[in-house]
């Protein structure tokens, strides 16, 4: 391209919508009680979206239906806390292993890093033979692969590194991002921030991905496979890309999932993490960045906070509400789900981004000239 | 060796069994409308669950085993019209969706209706006794199960080949929309799948829980997976393929669960070596396996892609 590209009016709105956020974050944080359910649902919802939009990548822009994210994410939730569990604390993590065998401990991003990489290497082993699968034979063999990771990291013999089924602990967590003075005291809080941060940085690497040649070449397999073919894409490479890119970015996503939960164990990453995931990336728009982000927010909050009341017994006057008891809000929340998925098909934002919704007046102008 | 070994396989056999009765359901759905039913392994779990509630309800078991048939048959009848049919023209993936969405609803409603404890399975007289044979104890069910297992394929293979809507059947997985032409009601068709289906999910469900004893909402995931997996493995839209597929990876399964005593047994290890943890592992290995190198299964029909 010889033209020198401009900042449309979308790009500018997003990120000053973008930066609003992050601003609208710290300050928050700074003068809310730490304890407030907002920090609880945002940390979450963060860690979320980046893993909803490292789905999406797969799912909505290749036209890979996978089911292997929480494999990925496992497998970087645990690289994440193997390696930086401090080396004074590992006697008490590993108190069955002897302290396990790795006596040293990596810096946090590093350590992030790690994890997204070898959840990419564990994505290539993988897709060598399970990418050639089609629709929902991959989904199958993806799903399969989750839960043979899960049976792996359990096992007793690789105890010395994984702790067995037992769980890690103890290691960096999103508050100790906090900055303290020498009484201990937060001076000031970035633990909410920090989770953020990482999130928006990978995500901005997504959408530029997505934006580039490779985006265009994902784009074009999941539209038509035979005719991205015939054009001259190279499928398998281009599939085994995007599948280790997003690998990748769950792999970061698992870590950041490690550092919210303060502890991981392997069985908590079941396939029921996955479709969580998956209905987050339906509800929020398949082929929509801007919508995975969004809708993991208000799935977040509406699992772990808004739709609480429902569990417990309310009272309007005199009159006692029938059926609110604990389990209740799932009820409602997957009636929900079902509705979305029934009669919303496209989700919140279809496949439209934060960007299209204020460039479309230009767009209009460009088809009348 | 052959006294260590035979308890595993008899309970294979009989875990087999019931992965058989779910594993239909599975590829009869899949023959027809090329879904994967991810909701089909908690339409087994309700089941459990309803046979439970009835039961402690005061109904006698002779009333109350034959209305869990019914009742789970008239759920699946009822998820596919609500949950499947809106999405007759949707692209596949959408009705995927859907089936993971009845999924987590079932679970969820279970969730609240049971508050999430385990729930005790009633015991089912004749079929929960304990028997001895070759010197292994194990109960009747365990004998029961591979017999009646049989004895419903054997049924549902003649209804699929002798009769109307075994025939009708049979039009519309070959091709969809021709046998709607050809004046098929493609809706009934569809619903006598999940009918039937969701029928042998419930006579699967009372075999499995009488040997596992309780149940909970995430019960059904599981098993429900390993059918599939049997389905597959068998050659998807195949009831022979998913039975024999079932039979296998149950006995494997079962057998894995036993390496670690039987190859002490054996005198080839000395230690346990935790071999345990990889019985369902193991299941999908063979699944990625499975699909890698014969994709259609032990006797599915080769299908070819068209532009």
């Amino acid at each position: 391209m010889n033209q020198k590209r401009k900042l449309t009016p979308g790009a500018i709105a997003t990120a000053v919508i973008v930066i609003a956020i992050y601003a609208a974050v710290f300050i928050s944080e700074q003068f809310l009680p730490p304890t407030s359910m907002l920090f609880t649902v945002l940390k979450k919802g963060a860690t979320y979206a980046l893993v909803a939009v490292s789905m999406n990548l797969l799912n909505g822009f290749t036209g890979l239906f996978s089911l292997g994210q929480a494999g990925f994410m496992l497998i970087g939730a645990y690289i994440y806390a193997v390696l930086t569990i401090p080396v004074s604390q590992r006697a008490a993590v590993y108190q069955y292993y002897d302290g396990g065998i790795i006596q040293f401990a990596l810096p946090v991003i590093p350590a992030i890093l790690l994890a997204g990489l070898l959840a990419a290497l564990c994505a290539l082993l993988i897709g060598l033979p399970v990418l050639r699968l089609k629709s929902d034979y991959l989904a199958i063999a993806t799903l399969g692969f989750a839960e043979i990771m899960r049976s792996i990291f359990q096992w007793d013999k690789l105890g010395p590194i994984t702790n067995g089924s037992n769980m890690l602990r103890l290691f960096p967590t999103f508050n100790d991002f906090n900055i303290k003075n020498a009484n201990g005291e937060v001076v000031v809080y970035l633990s909410t921030l920090i989770p953020f941060l990482i999130a928006g940085v990978c995500i901005f690497i997504i959408v530029l991905l997505i934006r580039s040649t490779y985006g265009r070449a994902f784009i074009a397999i999941r539209d038509d496979e035979v005719a991205a073919e015939a054009m001259g894409i190279n499928l398998a490479h281009h599939k085994r890309l995007a599948f280790c890119i997003s690998s990748f970015f769950a792999g970061v996503g698992g870590a950041m999932l490690a550092m919210y939960m303060n502890s991981v164990q392997a069985k908590s990453f079941t396939s029921a993490m996955t479709y969580e995931i998956l209905l987050i990336v339906v509800i929020g728009g398949i082929g929509s960045v801007t919508g995975s982000c969004i809708s993991s927010f208000l799935f977040v909050a509406c699992s772990e906070w808004w739709l609480r009341f429902l569990d417990q017994k309310q009272v309007i006057g005199s009159f006692e509400v029938p059926l609110l008891r604990n389990g209740f809000r799932l009820v409602v929340f997957s009636i929900i789900i079902m509705i979305v998925v029934l009669f919303f098909r496209k989700g919140i934002m279809g496949d439209k981004e934060l960007w299209d919704l204020f460039n479309k007046k230009k767009k209009k102008e460009g088809a009348k000239g | 060796m052959f006294q260590t070994v035979l308890p595993y396989i008899l309970s294979g056999i009989s875990v087999g069994g019931q992965y058989a009765l779910i594993a239909i359901g599975y590829t009869m759905v899949y023959g027809i409308l090329r879904l994967i039913n991810f909701a089909h392994g908690d339409v087994f779990m309700v089941a459990g669950i309803l046979m439970v509630y009835i039961t402690a309800s005061g109904v006698p078991l002779y009333i109350s085993i034959p209305l869990v048939l019914v009742l789970t048959a008239l759920i699946g009848f009822v998820i596919e019209r609500v949950a499947y049919k809106p999405l007759r023209e949707a692209p596949r993936m959408s009705i995927m969706i859907s089936a993971i969405g009845v999924s987590y609803t079932l679970q969820n409603l279970v969730l609240y209706i049971t508050g999430g404890l385990n729930q005790q399975y009633p015991t089912v007289p004749w079929i929960s006794e304990s028997v001895t044979i070759f010197g292994a104890t194990t109960k009747v069910v365990t004998l029961v199960t591979p017999v009646l297992t049989l004895v419903l394929v054997v049924l549902l293979v003649t209804l699929i080949n002798h009769t109307k809507v075994g025939m009708a059947m049979r039009a519309v997985s070959k091709d969809f929309e021709t046998s709607q032409l050809m004046g098929i009601r493609i809706n009934s068709v569809i619903s006598a799948t999940f009918v039937i289906g969701s029928f042998l999910a419930a006579v699967g469900s009372v075999l499995y829980f009488t040997n596992y004893t309780t149940v909970i909402q995430t019960s059904g995931a599981m098993p429900g997976l390993k059918a599939f997996v049997a389905a597959v493995f068998g050659g998807i839209g195949s009831i022979p393929g998913a039975v024999v597929g079932a039979f296998i990876i149950g006995i494997c399964e079962n057998i894995i669960k036993g390496l670690d005593i039987i190859l002490i047994k054996a005198g080839i290890s000395s230690s346990m070596l935790g071999l345990t943890t990889f019985s369902d592992a193991f299941t999908f290995a063979l699944l990625i396996v499975i699909l890698v190198v014969k994709p259609t299964g032990l006797f599915g029909e080769k299908t070819t892609d068209k532009v």
